[in-house]
Parts: C-alpha cells; sequence; structure tokens
C-alpha cells in the first residue's frame, strides 16, 4: 500500500464517486457557456484517494494512447498536480481535451478495477482536473525537444490526429508542416463539438501548445487543390506525408423533402454555430435558421450536440429522432443524460420517411414511421422494422440529419496510389502506413466515423512509423543523400 | 492574409481586384473559384478566379456589389487585406476543341464567363458570346471579352445599349440564322441560365451552367450547397460548380437560395445605415 493515501483499501471503496460541479440545466439550455465546470481541488484529492494503485493497472489498457493513470493519480496525491499534467502529456499531449470528450466510460473507467463492484475511478474527470489546474495557473512548460532531427514532414488536416502526430514528432526533433482546409485549426473540435462541451480557449491553448513545439500551421490550404501530395514529396520538399482528414462529408438520408430551405446536415448546422459563430449574428455576418420546432435525425454525438445547441438557440421544441432505442444509441451516456435534463424529447423507434415542405420549398413537418426492434443484423444489434400503418406526422420548421458521415474524397481522388476502401476511407496497416511509400494516414479518415482519442492514438502510431521510416532510410543512405538535402528530389524506394 | 494589390471599377457596383494568393495564382484553372472571408466576423463567400498572375502571385477577383459582404469588400483597397481566400476550389470547366460555341454572360456572371471564354479560344473554338445585363452601365468587360470572342452580341433589358432584350433572344436569332452549336457555356443568374438551358435543350446542344448555391467551406464538408441534377444530390463546391443545364432543377434552387432572406437584408440594413455606400464613378 502507497504511502500516500491514507485510506486501506476497504475504506477507499466506500468512497463515494466525486461528482463534478455543473451548470443547473435551467440556466445552462440558454447559453453555451461549459456544461460541466469539473471537480475542484478538493472533490479531486477525494476522488485521487479511491483509486486502488493496482499492481496491475488494467485502467492504462483501456487507454488508447496508455496514459500511466495509476501514477498520475499518486502525483494528484502528493499536491503535484503539474507532475500529472505532464505524466499524461507524456502519452496525450492534449489532456484538457479528452478529460472533457474522451468516452471513458467505455474504456478507461470501463476496466477500472474498482469499478468491478463500485463505481470506477473519475479518471477522466481528473485528467481534466490537472490539465485546467495547469491551465489556469500558467503552470504549462514546453517539453524540451533534445535532438534536431533532418526530415520535412507535411500534416495534413488539424483535427485531434494531425495535432498529435504533428506535436509527437516535433517532440522527436523533426521540421513540421500543418496544412489545413479551413480558417481555423482543430478539425472537427473546432466546427463540430459545441463551445459548451469544449470551450474555444482550451482549443486555443492547446493549439498554442503545439506551435510552442516548433510546428508551422498553415490554414486555408486545401490539399489536393491548392498543392497535390505528389508535389509536397516534389517541390516542396517534404519527406513523408501524413493524411488526418477526417469523414467530414455528411450523408443525407435520401427522403423526398431535403432539398428544402430549412434542412440541414448537422456538420452545416454545427459550422455555422461554432466555426463562424452564427448564433452572435448579426455582430458576425453568418446567418442561421433555427425555428420554434426542431427535429434533429440519429443518435450519436454529433446529433446530441446539434440538438442541444437548437435548444440553446431558442427552439421551444427540440426533438432527437432515431430508430432505434435509447440502449442501441452511440451518443457518450453522458451527453445523453444532459440532453435529457435540458428537455430534449426523444422521439425513439422512430424513423423519417419524408419531409413535408410549403409552396415555398419550407419545412413545415415531418412524416414518421414507427419502428420495432428485429432479429439482430450483421453488426449483431437488432435490425429497427418499420411497424405497418404507424405513421404520425410532427410539425417542425427545421430538420437536421446527423445520419453520419464519409470522409472526403478530395485527397484520395487526387493522389494516385493510395488504397481506398468500401466506404471510402483511406486504407492503413496497423502502424498507419498507406499503400504507398511515405504516405501514412488515420483518424476518422481510415476509421470512418470514430473518436478523438482514437484519432489521437493513430496520429501517435503514424508519428512513430514516421519516425521509423525515416531513420532508417536515412540509414540506407549516406549522410549526405539527396533525400536530405535536396528539397526537390523525389522518394528513392 | 492576402493583401489588395490593386482594384479597378468596373461599373457602378461592380470591382475588379488583384489579390496576393500566390499558391491559389499557380493552381488555378478555369472554372476555379475561391472562398473568402473579408473580415474577422464575416460570412464565407464563394467568389470565381477570373484570371491568375503566377509570377507576381496574383488572382483577380470581379466582385458585384450585392449585400452586406460584397460591399464591404467593395468598400475596401489597396493596402487592405482580407483575413481569408482558400482554393482553388470546384472543378475546372471542361473546355471544348475545335468546335462551335456560344458563351453567354449574364451580369456579373460575364466575369465567370471571362476565364472560360479565354480557355476556350485557347483550345481552337470558334466563340459567338452574348452579354446581357440590365442596362448599360451594367455591362462589364467588353473589351476583354471582345479580345477572345469571334462574335460579341450585347444586350440590355432597358434598351440603353445596343440590343433591347435579353441574351436568350440574341441566342435564338444564331439558332434561326443556322448556326450549329456544339456547346453552350452559361453563366449569369438562375432564371438566365435556366431560359437558356430550355432553349438549347429543344435543339439538342450540350449546355454547362455555373451554379450559385449558398456555400459554407466550399470543400463537401457541409452540405448547404446541394443541387438536384438529374434527380440526384449534388453538392456544388465539388461536384460542381458547372453542371449540364439540362439536367438542374433551377426552381428548386432557386427557391433554396431564398432561404436567408431576411438575414440577408437585415446585414445589408444595417451596413448601409453605419457605412457609406455609393455607386462608383465609372469612365469607360
Ligand atoms: C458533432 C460531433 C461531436 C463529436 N463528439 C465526440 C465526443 O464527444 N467524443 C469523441 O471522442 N468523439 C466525438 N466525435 C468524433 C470525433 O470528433 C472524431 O472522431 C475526431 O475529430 C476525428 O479526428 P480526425 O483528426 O481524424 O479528423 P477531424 O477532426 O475531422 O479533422 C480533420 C481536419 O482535416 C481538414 N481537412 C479535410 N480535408 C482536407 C484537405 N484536403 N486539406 C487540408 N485539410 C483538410 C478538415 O478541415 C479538418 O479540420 C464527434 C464528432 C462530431 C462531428
Ligand atoms: C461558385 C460561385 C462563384 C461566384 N462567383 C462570383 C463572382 O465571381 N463575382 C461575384 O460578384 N459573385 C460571385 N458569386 C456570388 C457571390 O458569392 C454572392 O454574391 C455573395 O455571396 C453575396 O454575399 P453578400 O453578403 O454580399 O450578399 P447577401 O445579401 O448575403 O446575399 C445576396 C445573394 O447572394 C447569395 N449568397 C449569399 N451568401 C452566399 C454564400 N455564402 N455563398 C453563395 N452565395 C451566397 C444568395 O443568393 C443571396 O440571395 C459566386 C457564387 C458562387 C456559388
Ligand atoms: S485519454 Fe481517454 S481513455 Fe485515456 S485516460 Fe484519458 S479519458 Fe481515459
Ligand atoms: S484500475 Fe482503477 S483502481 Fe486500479 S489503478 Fe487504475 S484507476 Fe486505480
Ligand atoms: S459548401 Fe459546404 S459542401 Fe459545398
Amino acid at each position: 500500500m502507497s504511502l500516500l493515501n491514507p485510506l486501506k483499501p476497504s475504506e477507499r471503496m466506500k468512497v463515494p464517486r466525486q461528482e463534478s460541479i455543473e451548470q443547473p440545466a435551467s440556466e445552462r439550455k440558454e447559453n453555451f457557456l461549459e456544461v460541466s465546470f469539473g471537480l475542484n481541488e478538493e472533490r479531486a484529492r477525494v476522488e485521487a484517494t479511491r483509486c486502488l494503485e493496482c499492481k496491475n493497472p488494467v485502467c492504462t489498457e483501456g487507454c488508447p494512447v496508455g496514459i500511466d493513470i495509476r501514477s498520475f493519480i499518486q502525483a494528484i496525491l502528493q499536491k503535484d498536480y503539474v507532475g500529472a499534467v505532464k505524466k499524461i502529456r507524456e502519452a496525450n499531449y492534449l489532456p484538457a481535451i479528452c478529460g472533457r470528450v474522451c468516452p471513458q466510460e467505455e474504456q478507461c473507467e470501463a476496466v477500472c478495477t474498482l469499478g468491478k463492484k463500485n463505481p470506477a475511478v473519475a479518471i477522466g474527470k481528473l485528467e481534466r482536473f490537472v490539465a485546467d489546474y495547469e491551465m489556469e495557473n500558467g503552470l504549462f512548460t514546453v517539453p524540451e525537444i533534445a535532438v534536431r532531427r533532418e526530415g520535412k514532414i507535411a500534416i495534413v488536416g488539424s483535427g485531434p490526429a494531425g495535432l498529435t502526430c504533428a506535436a509527437e514528432l516535433a517532440k522527436l526533433g523533426y521540421n513540421i508542416t500543418i496544412f489545413e482546409a479551413l480558417h481555423a485549426v482543430g478539425g472537427v473540435l473546432r466546427y463540430g463539438i459545441p463551445e459548451f462541451r469544449l470551450p474555444r480557449k482550451i482549443l486555443d491553448l492547446e493549439t498554442e501548445r503545439i506551435k510552442a513545439l516548433g510546428v508551422e500551421i498553415i490554414t486555408n490550404f486545401v490539399v489536393g487543390r491548392t498543392a497535390t501530395i505528389d508535389e509536397f514529396f516534389g517541390e516542396w520538399g517534404f519527406n513523408a506525408v501524413f493524411l488526418g482528414t477526417g469523414a467530414g462529408t455528411p450523408h443525407f438520408m435520401g427522403i423526398p423533402g431535403e432539398s428544402a430551405s430549412g434542412v440541414y446536415s448537422a456538420n452545416e448546422f454545427l459550422t455555422r454555430v461554432n466555426l463562424m459563430k452564427a448564433y452572435k449574428f448579426p455582430e458576425y455576418d453568418t446567418p442561421i435558421r433555427v425555428g420554434k420546432r426542431v427535429a434533429v435525425i440519429g443518435g450519436g454525438n454529433t446529433a446530441m450536440d446539434a440538438v442541444r445547441t437548437a435548444k440553446r438557440l431558442g427552439a421551444e421544441k427540440a426533438y432527437l429522432v432515431y430508430r432505434r432505442s435509447k440502449k442501441e444509441m452511440p451518443a457518450r451516456v453522458e451527453e445523453i443524460h444532459h440532453a435529457e435534463q435540458e428537455g430534449i424529447e426523444f422521439l425513439l423507434m422512430t424513423n423519417p420517411v419524408r419531409i413535408l415542405t410549403d409552396a415555398n420549398n419550407w419545412v413545415v413537418g415531418m412524416e414518421c414511421q414507427r419502428m420495432e426492434l428485429g432479429e439482430p443484423d450483421d453488426s449483431g444489434r437488432r435490425r429497427p422494422m418499420p411497424i405497418p400503418d404507424s405513421n404520425f406526422v410532427i410539425n417542425v420548421e427545421t430538420v437536421i440529419e446527423a445520419v453520419g458521415q464519409a470522409p472526403n474524397p478530395i485527397i484520395q481522388s487526387t493522389t494516385p496510389g493510395l488504397n481506398i476502401g468500401k466506404k471510402g476511407t483511406v486504407v492503413t496497416d496497423d502502424a498507419q502506413r498507406t499503400s504507398r511509400e511515405g504516405i501514412f494516414a488515420g483518424g476518422d479518415l481510415s476509421r470512418g466515423g470514430a473518436t478523438v482519442i482514437l484519432a489521437m492514438r493513430d496520429g501517435k502510431r503514424a508519428a512513430s512509423a514516421i519516425h521509423e521510416f525515416l531513420s532508417t532510410k536515412r540509414t540506407n543512405h549516406e549522410e549526405d543523400s539527396p533525400l536530405y538535402t535536396n528539397p526537390y528530389c523525389q522518394y528513392i524506394s | 492574409m492576402f493583401p489588395i494589390l490593386s482594384k479597378e471599377p468596373l461599373s457602378p457596383t461592380i470591382t475588379r481586384f488583384v489579390i496576393y494568393a500566390p499558391y491559389i495564382a499557380k493552381k488555378r484553372q478555369a472554372g476555379n473559384f475561391v472562398i473568402v472571408r473579408v473580415i474577422e466576423t464575416g460570412e464565407r463567400i464563394p467568389l470565381t478566379i477570373a484570371e491568375g498572375d503566377p509570377e507576381e502571385g496574383s488572382i483577380t477577383l470581379i466582385v458585384q456589389a450585392v449585400g452586406k459582404t460584397t460591399k464591404l469588400l467593395c468598400s475596401m483597397g489597396v493596402g487592405d487585406h482580407l483575413v481569408d481566400v482558400v482554393g482553388p476550389l470546384g472543378n475546372p470547366t471542361e473546355i471544348v476543341r475545335d468546335s462551335v460555341v456560344a458563351c453567354i454572360g449574364g451580369g456579373v456572371g460575364t466575369a465567370e464567363l471571362y476565364p472560360i471564354t479565354r480557355a476556350l479560344r485557347e483550345h481552337g473554338n470558334k466563340i459567338y458570346t452574348i452579354i446581357g445585363a440590365r442596362s448599360r452601365d451594367l455591362i462589364i468587360l467588353e473589351s476583354e471579352m471582345s479580345a477572345c470572342s469571334d462574335y460579341l452580341f450585347l444586350t440590355t433589358d432597358d434598351g440603353s445599349y445596343k440590343r433591347k432584350g435579353l441574351v436568350t433572344h440574341q441566342l435564338k436569332d444564331l439558332l434561326d440564322a443556322q448556326v450549329e452549336f456544339d456547346a453552350v457555356y452559361a453563366i449569369g443568374p438562375l432564371p438566365m441560365m435556366k431560359a437558356v438551358s430550355q432553349v438549347t435543350q429543344h435543339y439538342g446542344i450540350k449546355t454547362y451552367v455555373s451554379l450559385n448555391a449558398v456555400m459554407v467551406d466550399g470543400t463537401g464538408m457541409c452540405g448547404g450547397c446541394r443541387v438536384s441534377v438529374n434527380g440526384t444530390m449534388k453538392f456544388a463546391c465539388v461536384d460542381g460548380p458547372e453542371f449540364d443545364g439540362h439536367k438542374v432543377d433551377f426552381d428548386e434552387l432557386i427557391k433554396r437560395n431564398r432561404t436567408y432572406g431576411d438575414f440577408e437584408r437585415e446585414s445589408d440594413r444595417r451596413y448601409c445605415e453605419t457605412h457609406t455606400w455609393e455607386r462608383q464613378e465609372v469612365v469607360k
């Protein structure tokens, strides 16, 4: 037993799990301030005493990036919050983000030993606590970069996959440039996840920390259009490329009425609000049309964010329409819970079949069908089947579709030789190598829609693979290899 | 930051800008556009790249002041800069070779048509150009278009310059005179492109139109620019902006483009209340 924790293991199990302090639902549904304030120092310290300090800390195995959770919790017990966050940052360069948006309950906390009989240690909340502590007290220090290595790497896309890959390679001493299509950095963290879950201040600070490693970020640059990957290897002189362009192209259901005014993809709706700040119209120029009654279709995090955003923008009725039951919803449990608290009405086992419009093509309603769950399908989930003659109409002025997305094809179609999977994803091996030498990929681009932390894991793996690729190239060639000295050289295979 | 290198009025409401954007200048092709954000609080709007100078690292944009964003842009001058310019976006125009083509421009659409007409010229086509506008002072690029066309026809709705009437009247006359067009390129307001497509459909002439759907990102990420072509959903920014005019559902797009009408008027009103917006003097 550790000397740091005053409690015996049996006593630790009796301590109740510490909950975050949250903005009351009645207030927050009218503002964009963060819903959860996280744990305060006192609660964080109590929570840290709950950790059993297992000999075999399975929690670390449950974390996709393998954070040494036991050690960082021990540091919290010692009041060494900066030490704790440094420990986390060894494995995860964006702790303030993961502590907020990671589906902990399915990962580190799902396997936590304490969690077998009691509520698991609130690992995500502790991670957030130390990251916020460091931020609020301005205690961040840039990790020292021990060696400078030759090798220029282009990172395409500034979502969590790209940012992580860039940070890891920069720490190794490489020369890194990130190219981002939009005018702002962060990918889904910027345009998708709303301010009330991830304040922009935090994203901006984490971005500054990436820049502090010497990483250059070029925005307004659509790779495949402004320059191609082959040009990167050619006249731009890059030695390796990481693709982290995400899965940003929205699907539509393909039901009648989707062209109407008042129908949005969740991407468009959230982009207008988060990236373009349409909620501040007319101070900001981009408009958004919310309406009094809004229906959001889908059951994932995107749907949850869209419907809660609509509520905050003044929708009197905000429905979430999902064709299975709540149990099957892919969204994080916490988000579903928050949505319910905020008065979102769930229309479950319900499938939209048609959007109704008036003569000017404005949305006036949506016709839905009730569903029941049939036999399990290939994915093991029970397949929803329509109940005959169960159609009904809901009166809505706005319909937001959050029914999945696919990778944007711009890079795939302008980069010959890239192996593309069935759903438009870029195929990689376990080390994130694509079918083309020197090109690596990860995150939603290779997975379809996934999570922030998996994107980060891919970014880390790709960084190791790129490091290995560039170092072995180096040993294969003379010191003055043209690969390292001639910026115009092509790859030598 | 994208500095404005030069500015020149073309009509009381249309201005030509040369903007420093070196990567885009190098890559742009006829038919490409950029997405521009003028100021930090501004909207993202699409504008066609009228010309590019890779040596100087500049692109030319021709902008008609119709609402808040374009009025603000047109009030800027040399030394000012745009916060964001991204591109080149959209598919380059399909340029036919050694054929007889009609290039039809309406209003500021003529600016979008200009790079295409030049490219058509370089590919050995015989070019009949028709430019239409509401009145004389809205006709732009007359000499530029004349320089890259074999024949140039001008129409004004009010008859204040050259032929009184619509571009479709001129097109019909040419067709009646047995000019055999292999292809037609039409860019202008949606009702004009619709009317041209109706005429050419009758004759079975391949017709390219450029759809001005409301865009946000311009890279296929939002789906806001979706249009119906041949009954299927397309994203104008990545699948277009040019489509086969005979397959486009124009009526649907015309209605969709009204989605933000009240917001646009509100923005415009607020802008005009606090800024003096004047039609510019043009020496022709
Ligand atoms: C609304 C919403 C809420 C979500 N909530 C959660 C959550 O709570 N927890 C969680 O774990 N996951 C969540 N997810 C999923 C998560 O955000 C993604 O899995 C993750 O962001 C993927 O990261 P990425 O780096 O692969 O791609 P992205 O974050 O999509 O970033 C890709 C970036 O590449 C840029 N890009 C694309 N093409 C080009 C190009 N040609 N040239 C240059 N740049 C380009 C894009 O503009 C973008 O900035 C959510 C997703 C959405 C949409
Ligand atoms: C591919 C493409 C190329 C274009 N090229 C040119 C060009 O070379 N020169 C030029 O002057 N204009 C061009 N336009 C039109 C130009 O984008 C609009 O005039 C501009 O967005 C109007 O913005 P505003 O704030 O000044 O006016 P607003 O009052 O906001 O809008 C006036 C009208 O412009 C359209 N519009 C508004 N916002 C957008 C938007 N985000 N995206 C697209 N359309 C919008 C709507 O139809 C609206 O009714 C092009 C449009 C497209 C789609
Ligand atoms: S990154 Fe996610 S999975 Fe890993 S410890 Fe933090 S919350 Fe848990
Ligand atoms: S598994 Fe749970 S109890 Fe064990 S070390 Fe990890 S966090 Fe602590
Ligand atoms: S402008 Fe967003 S998809 Fe075309």
